[in-house]
């Protein structure tokens, strides 16, 4: 749906501070764990949720999110159980946006028509999915955005003025800029370089523009805050849920709590983010 | 006025965004988008510019050794009593594979585009090693990703491309073989955009690689078919080749797809049997999916989670098959059957002893599938086979299984 995601900016614009978007593995390290990881974000301060898909060849990411979707996918995690994780959460929670995050062939083998049915229905207000440029519009991009299901597509630093409006033409709820080009989980870049970056971008397009790739502490999500619309940490997540694990694999009473900590750490870096930017 | 295209061809594929039917496309992350269209543009230009094509074929000539011989089975073909078997010997060329026809093609493209740095994947080795020798012969730093259970089985390949100044980087996700090599791959190229070509190594990933690698590597097709007018005033009956990924078969089929008079023959890697998951059918026991920037046959669940796969042949040891095979198969043009571990290294060791001469377990399985044709086909008939490679790398392999001391 993508009225929720367009309300959710709004607010948060009226507010005067940016998004925390939080992204995590559904399913890691197994769908009961992840469901109260999922629950937990909101109270934690996370105004949109990225839900990760697990897939076999995240082409995409680096050792510690193709870690989780490993753990997620031995738990026996497919593309029907995540879906089932926005639908219960969803029952609880009417004004989160959740957007799913992942790779193609799931959903293809899944089918396409009937994929978009079941998010509507799950509650998903969007997609990101890495391995769709815009040249592969006719795939899912289009039959989405007849749904009213959002497609939120990445620009990144190789995406250049020429082919900016491109990647912007059929976006919709809003951009995800990649601050380097990369893996997920690497070294953050210059804010500096990211705040120019995130202007030229909004010179091609209305839409909020949201900052990931590197955010891993509240001063980050400050630092990126102060410029962009939305700051999205991912790995940092994936880590931390990691970190709490035994030692084969299965959470502890550690692992929810910790994701709460973490979050509410960066959430205050994202709202003290507004005051920098109001001085 | 525009030529008016042959419809009744099955040579000219891919369309302009790269499908061959429903399969191909480019199904990559965004960041890679501009560097494949970058690739596209100068390979557009490559295709038809004179001194390209001089230098391709002064290299061909002069460090490959083209063109490799056409040879005649005479014995192989006395012992199966059937069609007149000869072989493409393409594991006579510079490294001991057809490996080497893509490498030095797009190593002369990289130059043209600036690059400075080389990666590449390898499953079996011979790729790493073809691209580690052209990138040592153009003077650039080369990078190869291996599957780390590749690295044990290939150990002579690791070293030779240690040799040659390559870096090889072991690979441990996933089973650690082509697959896990790949996905590597992709992340470093995704990292270091600025100078770094992707030197992919087979007919698969996003377009244009399954059009490129195909035309560097169709060389094999174009001089057997002209040879084989020469040695036998006519075309064979069937042409035969190994695929895993699909570059050396489609290297040699592409030339004929239009001669309706030639039937053709993919072998798969049947591993210990179709009925598990420890075999590399993508065509005849897969299905339809997206991985590694293409649309092809994968083995894969009913999740979409892309399988492991098994065969006894490092470079058939992938779970897709580039997309051009994927289109010749729903349209009939080419055949596609399973020959199992045991079937191959039975005809490794029958070449071996009746023809001296020591295939790779690749191609290999395509000998075996010879084996079973032959005697069934008349002694007029011919058959065409590409020998892909030589079987040196697999001696321990081999060894091992045939619990042989060395």
């Amino acid at each position: 749906m993508t009225a929720r995601m367009d309300k959710r900016f709004a607010d948060l614009a009226a507010e005067g501070r940016p998004a925390l978007v939080t992204y995590f593995m559904a399913g890691d390290p197994d769908f009961e764990t992840s469901l109260a990881i999922m629950k937990a974000l909101p109270s934690a301060g996370s105004d949109i949720i990225e839900l990760g898909m697990p897939f076999s060849d995240p082409m995409a990411d680096g050792p510690a999110i193709q870690l989780a979707g490993q753990r997620a996918l031995k738990g026996g995690q497919t593309l029907v159980k995540t879906l089932e994780i926005a639908r219960r959460f969803r029952a609880d929670d009417q004004d989160t946006p959740i957007v799913l995050m992942g790779y193609y062939n799931p959903i293809y083998i899944h089918g396409v028509d009937r994929f978009l049915d079941d998010a509507l229905e799950a509650g998903i207000d969007g997609l990101i999915v890495v391995d769709l440029p815009p040249e592969m519009d006719d795939e899912l991009c289009i039959p989405a955005l007849k749904k009213d299901i959002n497609f939120i597509r990445l620009a990144t630093p190789t995406t250049d003025d020429k082919r900016l409006p491109k990647v912007l033409e059929n976006t919709s709820g809003f951009v995800y800029y990649v601050s380097m080009n990369g893996i997920t989980g690497s070294a953050l870049p210059d804010p500096a370089l990211i705040g120019g970056a995130v202007q030229r971008i909004k010179g091609h397009t209305k839409l909020p523009v949201c900052v990931g790739f590197g955010v891993k502490t509240a001063e980050h999500a400050r630092a990126i805050g102060a410029s962009a619309d939305g700051v999205v940490v991912g790995t940092a997540i994936v880590n931390q849920v990691a970190s709490s694990l035994t030692e084969d694999g299965h959470s502890t009473g550690a692992t929810v709590p910790g994701v709460e900590t973490l979050v509410r750490g960066l959430a205050a870096g994202v709202r003290s983010a507004k005051l920098v930017a109001a001085e | 006025m525009n030529e008016t295209p042959n419809l009744n061809s099955f040579k000219t594929g891919p369309d302009e965004d790269g499908r061959f039917g429903i399969f191909g496309g480019r199904f990559v992350a965004e960041t890679l988008m501009p560097l494949i269209l970058d690739l596209q543009d100068e390979w557009n230009k490559a295709k038809t510019d004179p001194e390209f094509q001089a230098e391709l074929k002064h290299l061909g000539a002069h460090y490959i050794g083209r063109p490799s011989p056409l040879y005649f089975a005479e014995r192989l073909t006395a012992e199966l009593g059937g069609a007149k078997i000869y072989f493409k010997r393409e594991e006579l060329n510079h490294t001991g594979s057809h490996k080497i026809n893509n490498c030095i093609g797009q190593i002369l493209l990289a130059k043209r585009m600036g690059k400075t740095r080389i990666i590449a994947e390898t499953g079996a080795g011979q790729h790493g090693v073809a691209s580690a020798t052209v990138a040592a012969r153009f003077g650039l730093p080369c990078v190869v990703y291996m599957g780390a259970t590749d690295v044990e089985r290939q150990a002579p390949n690791v070293f030779r491309m240690k040799l040659l100044g390559a870096e090889v980087k072991p690979v441990t996700a996933g089973s650690g073989t082509l697959k896990d090599a790949m996905n590597e791959a992709l992340r470093d190229w995704v990292t270091n955009v600025d100078d770094t070509y992707y030197l992919i190594g087979t007919a698969a990933g996003p377009h244009p690689y399954p059009e490129m690698v195909r035309d560097f590597q169709a060389v094999i097709g174009t001089e057997a078919r002209a040879q084989m007018l020469e040695a036998e005033g006519r075309l064979p009956d069937l042409v035969v080749a190994a695929v895993g990924g699909g570059s050396n078969a489609i290297g040699i089929f592409h030339p004929f797809l239009d001669d309706e008079s030639v039937k053709i023959v993919g072998v798969e890697a049947g591993g210990k049997g179709l009925e598990g998951d420890e075999h590399c059918a993508s065509i005849t026991a897969g299905s339809p999916g997206v991985l590694h920037g293409n649309r092809t046959y994968l083995l894969q669940d009913s999740d979409g989670q892309i399988k492991e796969g098994h065969s006894i042949s490092a470079g058939l040891d992938y779970p897709g098959i580039g997309p051009e095979h994927s289109w010749l198969a729903d349209i009939g043009r080419v055949e596609y059957v399973p020959i199992m571990d045991h079937e191959a290294l039975e005809a490794f060791q029958t070449l071996t002893r009746l023809e001296g001469i020591i295939p790779a377990l690749e191609p290999s399985h395509a000998i075996a599938e010879v084996i079973k044709r032959a005697p069934k086909m008349r002694k007029d008939e011919i058959i065409l086979m590409n020998l892909s490679g030589r079987g040196d790398k697999d001696i321990f392999t081999v060894g091992k299984l045939l619990g042989m001391g060395l």
